[in-house]
C-alpha cells in the first residue's frame, strides 16, 4: 500500500521518496539473497577484508559498548541489518534486546562503538538530525504507547499533523488507509483504552507506517498475546515489510514465531552475539546455549538454580540469615 | 585495638558519608529539574503557535480547580470573619475587622492556600499523568515520532499552571472577602461603611494586591515544575508513579512556605 | 469538535470571573480608587507631635476624606514633623488659614488630618503650607495630665 499513495503526495514530498528513489524498489530482491552472504554475514569482522558496502545494510553496528551502571550490556556488539529484510534479535529476557532498539533509535547513546543506520552516525548525531532521522523510522512499543487521550483516528493521524501540512481531507484518506492496513478501519472512533492488545498493537503499527517510514522497530511484538492476535500480528509484520518494502527489525523471545518470519536472526546474550544466521541455520546449530534458547529447556548451560551453596549444607548452617 | 579504632572512625564517618551522598543525590535532582525547566521554556514559541494545547490545560489546572478553590476561599473568609471579630471586639476595634479579613487574604491567605489546594487538586494530577505517560511508553512513543515530549506535553502544562494559578488566588482572596462579609456584617452586625471604607483606607492597591499576584505567580511556577519534574523523573512503574506523586504533593508544599517567608520578608519587610 | 467547544467556553469564563474577582478587589478592597485620582495637589503641614500618624492615612474635611497623607518625615533644623499630604484635584477652594489636625478614630484607632477651613478668600494650592496646626494627642500624656491635675485639687 505504501508506494500506492504516491498519486496523493507532491513529487517533492520529502517523507516519500528517499533521495529521489521510491523507497526500498532496488533492496528488495537483494534483501533475502544479502541476508546470507554480503551484509549480515560480517561478523567475525575481523576475517572479513572487505566490509560490506554500506548500500546493502540498513544499519550498521561495530564495536557498540554499553552498560546501565555497573552492568556491562553490550560488550563491543557488531551487527548487521540487511536493507529490505526482517531481521530478528532474540535473547533471554534482560540482555538489552529494548536498550538495543533505543541505541539505534537514538534514545540512548553508546558508551563506545557506532552505530549507522542509512549512512548516518546515530551516536553522534545532532538533535535536528536525529529527529530528522527518526521520521523515517517507526517504532512499535511493547504496550503500543498510544496516546490516551486521542481515539484512535487522531492517534495514527498524530504523525501527519506534526510533520506535514496535509490538508484534513487528505490526511483523513491516508489515516484510513492505514488503519485498512492493519484491518481497524472500522475501529477509528474507539478510545485507547477500549481496545485490546492487540488491537492496541495493530493501531500502534498503523502511526508507525504512517508516514511511510523507511524502518520500523518492533520491540516484543509477540508478548502477552493470544494465539490469534499473535498470527495476525506475525503475518502483518511480514506483509508490511514486503508490501511496503520495509527494513524491519523484530526484538522478541518467542523463537517460533519470530524464527517463522524472520530472513536472518541473532542470538544475543551476556552483552555478546551467542550466535548468527538464517532461521534455519539456528535451528541447526549444535551450541548447547544455543539450543536450551531455541527449544527452551529448563535446563542446560544457564541453570534452573541461581547460584547458591550446597542445599545440604544451607540448611544445616544455624541463624537466621 | 587498630579494629576498635577502625569501627569507631567507621561510625562516625559512616553517617556523615551518608549524609554526602544524600546532598550530591538532592543536588543532582536539582541540575535535572533545572534542565527539565530550561527544555520547558525552550517550548514557549512551539506552543504558542498551537494555543489550544495551553487551552486545555488552563482547563485542566484552572477550571478544574475552580469549585474547590471557590468554596475554601469563602469558608476561610467567614473564619477569619468570626475570629477578627472576638479579637478586635476585645480592643473596641471591630470596625477594622474589613481591614484584617482582607490583608490576611490578600497578602497571605489567598496566594497560599490557593497554591497548596492547586498543588493537592492539579499538581498531583500532573505527576500522576506525566509519570503514566512515562510508564506506558508514551513520552518515549512521542520521541520516536520525533516529537519532543518536553515541548508538547511539558511546556502547555507549565504554562497553563502558571496562568491559572494568579487568577485562582484572586478569587480565592475576592470570595473571601465575600464570606468575611457575610459573617462579619451580615451575622454579627459590623457597620458595612466601616467594613469596606477601613479597608479601601488601608489596603494599597500596588504595596498588597500586586505584591500578592506576584507571590501566586511564583507560587505557580514553582508548583507546577515540581509537579512536572516529579511525573517526568518518576520510576515509570506503577509504584514509582505513586510515590512521585506523593513527593510532588509534599515537596510543592514545602517549597510554597519556604518561598512565601522570602517573598513576605522583601516584599513586608521594610 | 464539541468539547474543545466547551473546554473554549469554560477557559473564557474562568478568566473572566479571574479578573472580575481581581477587578472586585482593586475597586472595593483596596485603594486603587484613590490612586488613580491621585494627580491632586500638595499641601503640607508641620506638628510638634504626629503621634503614630502614618503615609496613607486619610485627610478627612467634615467626616468626609479629601485626600491622604503621603509623608511623614522629620524636619532634623526644628525637629518637627512635616506632613504633606495630597488633597484631592475636585476640592480646590480650601482655604488658606485652613486649621489642621491630628485625631485618632475611637480611642485606640487609626490616626488622620482633619482639616478645620477657615475664613479666608485665599485657597491652598499645590505647594503651599498650612500653618496652623494642632498636634496628635497623646493618650498617656492626657492620663497625666488628668492625674496630676487631679492631685493638685487634692493638694488644695
Amino acid at each position: 500500500m505504501g508506494r500506492g499513495d504516491s498519486e496523493y503526495f507532491p513529487a517533492d514530498s520529502p517523507w516519500h521518496l528517499r533521495d529521489g528513489v521510491p523507497i526500498g524498489d532496488a533492496t528488495l530482491d537483494a534483501a533475502s539473497s544479502s541476508a546470507a552472504s554480503g551484509c549480515a554475514g560480517a561478523v567475525p569482522v575481523a576475517t572479513v577484508a572487505p566490509l560490506p558496502t554500506a548500500r546493502d545494510c540498513l544499519v550498521r553496528i561495530r564495536g557498540l559498548s554499553f552498560s546501565h551502571g555497573s552492568r556491562k550490556i553490550f560488550d563491543r556488539v557488531d551487527l548487521d541489518l540487511p536493507r529490505g529484510a526482517v531481521t530478528a534479535v532474540m535473547g533471554p529476557s534482560g540482555t538489552g534486546k529494548t536498550t538495543l532498539l533505543r541505541l539505534i533509535s537514538g534514545q540512548l547513546r553508546p558508551d563506545a562503538g557506532t552505530i549507522e543506520v542509512d549512512g548516518e552516525p546515530v551516536q553522534s548525531l545532532g538533535r535536528a538530525a536525529l529527529y530528522n532521522l527518526r521520521r523515517r523510522m517507526g517504532m512499535l512499543f511493547q504496550s503500543g504507547a498510544l496516546l490516551t487521550d486521542l481515539n484512535v483516528f487522531d492517534n495514527v493521524a498524530y504523525p501527519l499533523r506534526e510533520h506535514t501540512d496535509l490538508n484534513p481531507a487528505l490526511v483523513r484518506k491516508l489515516v484510513l488507509l492505514k488503519l485498512e492496513a492493519v484491518g481497524l478501519r472500522g475501529a477509528r472512533d474507539l478510545m485507547p483504552s477500549e481496545l485490546s492488545g492487540g488491537m492496541a498493537r495493530r493501531v500502534a503499527l498503523a502511526r508507525a507506517i504512517a508516514l511511510d517510514p523507511m524502518m520500523i522497530l518492533y520491540d516484543e511484538p509477540f508478548t502477552g498475546q493470544d494465539p490469534i492476535s499473535m498470527g495476525v500480528l506475525v503475518t502483518l509484520i511480514r506483509q508490511l515489510n514486503d508490501a511496503s518494502h520495509l527494513t524491519s527489525i523484530v526484538v522478541s523471545h518467542d523463537v517460533r514465531e519470530t524464527a517463522s518470519i524472520a530472513d536472518f536472526i541473532y542470538v544475543i546474550a551476556g552483552g555478546r552475539v551467542m550466535a548468527q544466521g538464517t532461521p534455519v541455520a539456528i535451528t541447526a546449530e549444535r551450541s548447547a546455549w544455543v539450543r536450551q534458547f531455541m527449544d527452551g529447556l529448563p535446563n542446560g548451560p544457564v541453570h534452573f538454580h541461581y547460584p547458591a551453596p550446597a542445599l545440604a549444607a544451607d540448611l544445616l548452617t544455624r541463624g537466621l540469615g | 585495638m587498630a579494629r576498635r579504632a577502625r569501627a569507631l572512625t567507621d561510625g562516625l564517618l559512616n553517617p556523615l558519608a551518608r549524609l554526602g551522598q544524600r546532598g550530591l543525590k538532592a543536588l543532582a535532582g536539582l541540575g535535572r529539574a533545572s534542565l527539565l525547566l530550561v527544555g520547558i521554556l525552550a517550548g514557549s514559541a512551539q506552543m504558542l503557535r498551537r494555543p489550544r494545547l495551553l487551552l486545555a490545560q488552563v482547563y485542566n489546572v484552572g477550571v478544574l480547580s475552580l469549585l474547590i478553590v471557590a468554596v475554601s476561599g469563602f469558608f476561610v473568609g467567614m473564619v477569619l470573619g468570626l475570629q477578627g471579630f472576638y479579637v478586635l471586639s476585645q480592643f473596641g476595634a471591630k470596625e477594622s475587622l474589613g481591614v484584617m479579613v482582607a490583608a490576611s487574604l490578600v497578602r497571605e491567605l489567598g496566594p497560599v492556600v490557593t497554591a497548596l489546594l492547586v498543588a493537592g487538586r492539579a499538581g498531583s494530577a500532573l505527576t500522576a499523568e506525566i509519570g503514566l505517560m512515562k510508564a506506558t511508553e508514551q513520552l518515549a512513543g512521542l520521541e520516536m515520532m520525533a516529537v519532543d515530549p518536553v515541548h508538547r506535553i511539558l511546556t502547555p502544562r507549565f504554562y497553563g499552571g502558571l496562568i491559572s494559578m494568579p487568577l485562582l488566588a484572586v478569587l480565592f482572596s475576592a470570595v473571601g472577602v465575600l464570606g468575611g462579609y457575610f459573617v462579619g456584617v451580615g451575622l454579627l452586625a459590623v457597620d458595612e461603611g466601616a467594613f469596606f471604607g477601613q479597608m479601601q483606607a488601608k489596603i494599597d492597591f500596588r504595596e498588597d494586591l500586586v505584591n500578592g499576584v506576584i507571590k501566586s505567580l511564583a507560587f505557580g511556577l514553582v508548583v507546577t515544575w515540581i509537579s512536572l519534574f516529579q511525573g517526568y523523573d518518576a520510576t515509570p512503574t506503577s509504584e514509582g508513579v505513586s510515590r512521585a506523586t506523593t513527593r510532588a504533593v509534599v515537596h510543592s508544599a514545602l517549597a510554597v512556605l519556604a518561598i512565601d517567608f522570602v517573598l513576605t520578608a522583601l516584599m513586608f519587610g521594610k | 469538535m464539541a468539547k474543545q467547544h466547551t473546554i473554549e467556553v469554560w477557559v473564557g469564563a474562568f478568566i473572566a470571573v479571574g479578573f472580575i474577582a481581581l477587578f472586585f478587589l482593586a475597586m472595593q478592597v483596596s485603594n486603587f480608587n484613590a490612586n488613580s485620582a491621585a494627580d491632586g495637589y500638595r499641601v503640607s503641614a508641620r506638628f510638634t507631635n504626629a503621634g503614630s500618624l502614618k503615609a496613607r492615612a486619610p485627610v478627612s474635611m467634615a467626616g468626609v476624606r479629601v485626600g491622604r497623607v503621603e509623608e511623614v518625615r522629620l524636619d532634623k533644623n526644628t525637629y518637627e514633623a512635616v506632613v504633606t499630604m495630597r488633597i484631592d484635584k475636585g476640592v480646590d477652594s480650601i482655604p488658606t488659614d485652613t486649621f489642621a489636625n491630628i485625631f485618632t478614630v475611637g480611642l485606640l484607632g487609626e490616626q488622620y488630618v482633619r482639616l478645620q477651613p477657615g475664613g479666608n478668600q485665599d485657597y491652598l494650592r499645590d505647594g503651599d503650607e498650612i500653618t496652623q496646626t494642632q498636634s496628635a494627642l497623646v493618650l498617656e500624656q492626657l492620663i497625666g495630665q488628668f492625674l496630676f491635675k487631679k492631685a493638685e485639687e487634692g493638694g488644695k
